[in-house]
This record gives structure tokens, C-alpha cells and sequence, in this order.
């Protein structure tokens, strides 16, 4: 029997041979933590995480006041930033923690593919990485129109335009997303029902299986680290790396909060399906940088639209990252190779100048 | 040989999984199908006429001016010329569907989605979009302005 460090109390014993106490703290005592130079970017999973459950509080909070309906969807958010006490900071803060949310998930993906984390045997955690990254894409493209205002309204048209470059199947698919032909509130009914049950639904499945995955292999050590140190150090991560992740966590929340509280989002003016579209309406800004490539194209490539192109191009390349592991297999042997490194930073580049170029454009001209 | 033998006799084993296999799988497609139909949209049924008469007078519309109305369940753009002549479009942009706009400061049509410019005749003079702008035809009965799908 393992030295005993503390006597348990009562309360714990009912509970242990109820709930089994004495496997959580066991397992929790033993996993520990790669140290290394590059044991920073582990907290961003767990930051990611944390932003997560902030999302769903907020949001339940938020269907308390919500209508969906077109008629009403605009108004019930009105008053729910102008007459419900502190609801502005509710809605602040869930539209805040989604674009933070967003961007840890970036930063802990690209960490994980620039530190090949997705060597065997976590394969699949990678893939379930990738399905959560589309997930949580979904809640913010659906998420954009509730409010039912100018931008929100256009952003979707083109949004849902775009599948209907999809090959073959696209204008189904795009009345399907659509509820219809044409973005109205069946559309909004549609994206409610989609950001509020069918996206939750499916995160809960795949964020389970991506944790418990994180949990059985333990965290990843970068191939070159690995070959450096035969004896890797390591922290426990109860409570050494737990202590540091709630200061990650704190932080995001004192970033959250001071965002939500300086820069409380606007809700601009209700969606007119008979005006013309707003001068220099944006996406979302992760969405951007899809959005500036497929201006680039010309309209036409071969004879084939520039829109179906490009649409297919980003296809190919979500499957692309989606294979990574199966296909570098210099990094699943522990050899190294540079070829996925510059792949990945090749991608983040792109993102970022893309990202650049479609904010400092000028919409008119 | 066993493997042969095995596969010579039909067994009950085999049936009773050839069976629930199939129940399984049709119940399966019993229950995927409708749901499958439910998610598509019925059709909306094409907007009933192929004319409209606009709530807007035509001495309304200023020259180099235009404004959007509804053709249907579709935005239209009725513009007058810099010239005196009354001209009528679908709105709906030929790129991703926004609505365009009338910019007199360059007396043609632009959507600002993607900085679309289309010409008085509705063609597409630059930008992404890659079709003109669908024309519709305009008389004006009096003071009344009608719309009409063109031909
Ligand atoms: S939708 Fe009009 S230019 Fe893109």
C-alpha cells in the first residue's frame, strides 16, 4: 500500500465506495507533464477548454431571452442589452469568449502540428481535434445571425452562397442550410436549432472522446525533444501544471471581462432583406482570410467558376490537415522531417496575410 | 474443410443473423429516410406573378438615382440614368447574392460586398461578379410604374 499522505474524512470514504474517489485521485496523481522548452503550449487546450465552458454558460443564460423568429429575434436582443440588467455583459462576453475560444483553438492546433503532438498513437485524437475545430467554426457561422442585424444577414447570404459552389451537390446543400431558397427566418430557426442542440450535441461526443483520448496517452513530446533527453523531466500535474492552467485561465478571464466590459458588442440595425447590402460588410475574422482568397480568384480558372475552385481548393485542404498524421510518416517513425513543419508554417502565414490584407483593403473604390 | 462445411450448412445461427441484420438495417432506413425528407425544405412555390407595380411614382426617381424594391420575394433595382431613362435589374448580385446599390458618384450600380461595379445595361464591369445583373423590364402606365420579368 502506497504511503498514505492524508487521512481521508468520512465524507470521502461514503463517496469512494460509491463513486469510486480512490481511482480519480490515483489516476490523477499519476499523470504528469512533459517540462521542456516548449511546455508552454500545452495550456492553450486547456485555455480552449476553460473559454468552452464559458460559451455554454453564457449561452444558456442568453436562450432565457432569446426569440428566434425574424420578427422578433432583433428586438428580443434590443432588450436584452438595453432593459435586462447586466444583459449586455452576458451577451458581450459570449460574443468575446467565441472569438478568443477561436483563437486558443488556433494556437493550440497549430502547436500541436508544429510539435507533431499527432504522431501515433494519437492519431485520433488529432482527427477529433480537426472535428471540433469544424464544430466550433459552425457555432460561429450559425451563432453570427441570431441577432438578426444588417451585417449578420448579408455575412449569411454569402456565407450559404458559397456552398452553392460546392460541386454537384451544392444548391442542395445551400437550401438545405438555408431552410429555402433565400435567407429568411426559416433560415434563422434553422441556425438556432443547429447552434443550440445539433452543434452542442455533437461537441459533447467528440470533446469526450478528444479528452479521454488526452488522458490515456498523456501529452505529446516534440520528436526532437524526445531524442535529446533519455530521461524526459516531467512535472505532476496535480497540482503543479493545474495551478499554472488556472492562471492561464484567470488570465482569459480578465482579458474576457475587460473586453466585454470596454468594447460591448454592438447589435447595428435590423436585417432588411429589401436594402442594399452595407458598405465593407466582414465576416467573422477567422473566416476572412477563405473570404479574401476567394476574391482573389479570378472568375473564372480553366473554364471552371473561380468560386468552385477555390471552395473545392479549401476542401482539399481541410482534408489535407485532417490526414497529416497518416501522412507524414518521417514523424510517426520519430525521424525528423521538415516537410510538415514548413507545411504548417507555411499555413499560418497564409492566414495571417490573408487576414492582413482583408482588413486593410478599402471596400470602395 | 470445416470452412466449407460450415458454409454449405445454412444454419439457423446464420439465418437468425442474416435476419436481424436486415430488420436492423431497414429499420435503420426507416427511421434515416424520413428524417432525411423532414430537413429539406418544402418549395416555396415561385412568386405568383411575373409583374409588379411599384408603391413609387416614376417623377419619384430622380436622374443618377436608384432604389431597391421588391420583385417578389426578391430584391429589384430601379435606376434612372443620368440620361432621363428608367432602367430595372434584379438586385440580387450575380457574385454571392448581395444586394447591390446605385452609387451616383459613378453613376452606375455596386454591391459592397465584394466591390462589384455593374454598368447601366447591368453588365459587369468589374470586381468578382461574374454574370450581368438579370434585367427587368419597366413601363410606365401613367403614374404608375409596372415591372415586369423579361423575356
Ligand atoms: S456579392 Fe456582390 S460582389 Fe460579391
Amino acid at each position: 500500500m502506497a504511503a498514505p499522505d492524508k487521512p481521508h474524512g468520512r465524507v470521502w470514504h461514503w463517496l469512494d465506495a460509491r463513486v469510486g474517489l480512490a481511482e480519480v485521485e490515483k489516476l490523477a496523481k499519476k499523470k504528469q507533464v512533459p517540462v521542456h522548452r516548449h511546455t508552454v503550449w500545452y495550456y492553450f487546450g486547456g485555455m480552449t477548454l476553460f473559454l468552452f465552458t464559458v460559451q455554454v454558460a453564457t449561452g444558456i443564460l442568453l436562450l432565457f431571452y432569446y426569440r428566434p423568429s425574424a420578427e422578433e429575434a432583433y428586438e428580443s436582443v434590443q432588450f436584452l442589452m438595453a432593459e435586462v440588467e447586466f444583459g449586455w455583459l452576458i451577451r458581450s462576453i459570449h460574443a468575446w469568449s467565441a472569438n478568443l475560444m477561436i483563437f486558443t483553438l488556433f494556437v493550440h492546433l497549430f502547436s500541436v502540428l508544429l510539435l507533431k503532438a499527432y504522431r501515433q498513437p494519437r492519431e485520433i485524437t488529432w482527427v477529433s481535434g480537426i472535428g471540433l475545430m469544424a464544430l466550433a467554426l459552425g457555432f460561429g457561422f450559425t451563432g453570427y445571425l441570431l441577432p438578426w442585424n444588417e451585417l449578420a444577414f448579408f455575412a449569411t447570404k454569402v456565407g450559404t452562397e458559397i456552398t452553392g459552389a460546392v460541386p454537384v451537390a451544392g444548391s442542395f446543400l445551400r437550401r438545405l442550410l438555408r431552410g429555402g431558397d433565400e435567407v429568411t427566418g426559416a433560415t434563422l430557426t434553422r441556425f438556432y436549432g443547429i447552434h443550440v442542440a445539433v452543434l452542442p450535441a455533437l461537441t459533447m461526443g467528440l470533446l469526450g472522446l478528444h479528452l479521454f483520448l488526452v488522458q490515456r496517452h498523456g501529452m505529446g513530446v516534440p520528436p526532437g525533444v524526445e531524442r535529446r533527453q533519455a530521461a524526459p523531466r516531467t512535472m505532476p500535474f496535480v497540482p503543479n501544471f493545474l495551478l499554472r492552467d488556472l492562471v492561464g485561465w484567470l488570465s482569459a478571464l480578465a482579458i474576457l471581462a475587460a473586453l466585454a466590459a470596454y468594447f460591448p458588442t454592438e447589435l447595428g440595425k435590423k436585417a432588411d432583406p429589401f436594402a442594399p447590402a452595407p458598405i465593407g460588410i466582414k465576416p467573422e475574422w477567422y473566416f476572412m482570410f477563405m473570404f479574401k482568397a476567394l476574391k482573389y480568384l479570378p472568375s473564372d480558372i480553366l473554364g471552371i467558376e473561380g468560386e468552385i475552385v477555390g471552395v473545392v481548393g479549401f476542401g482539399l485542404g481541410g482534408l489535407f490537415l485532417l490526414l497529416v498524421p497518416f501522412l507524414d510518416r518521417r514523424a510517426a517513425r520519430g525521424q525528423p522531417g521538415r516537410v510538415f513543419t514548413w507545411i504548417g508554417i507555411g499555413l499560418i502565414l497564409f492566414i495571417v496575410v490573408l487576414t492582413y490584407l482583408g482588413y486593410t483593403e478599402v471596400a470602395t473604390r | 474443410m470445416a470452412d466449407q462445411a460450415l458454409a454449405a450448412e445454412p444454419t439457423r445461427r446464420g439465418f437468425i443473423n442474416w435476419f436481424l441484420g436486415t430488420t436492423a438495417g431497414a429499420f435503420l432506413l426507416a427511421v434515416l429516410y424520413p428524417v432525411a425528407r423532414y430537413l429539406v425544405p418544402p418549395p416555396a412555390g415561385e412568386s405568383a406573378s411575373g409583374t409588379v407595380t411599384l408603391p413609387i411614382k416614376p417623377d419619384e426617381v430622380k436622374p443618377n438615382s436608384g432604389q431597391i424594391f421588391k420583385f417578389g420575394n426578391r430584391p429589384g433595382i430601379l435606376v434612372r440614368t443620368p440620361a432621363g431613362e428608367l432602367r430595372a435589374f434584379s438586385a440580387v448580385c450575380t457574385h454571392l447574392n448581395c444586394t447591390v446599390q446605385y452609387r451616383p458618384d459613378l453613376s452606375h450600380i455596386w454591391c459592397a460586398c465584394h466591390n462589384g461595379h455593374f454598368d447601366l445595361n447591368g453588365k459587369n464591369i468589374a470586381g468578382p461578379p461574374p454574370r450581368p445583373l438579370e434585367p427587368l423590364v419597366v413601363n410606365t402606365r401613367g403614374a404608375q410604374i409596372v415591372v415586369a420579368k423579361g423575356a
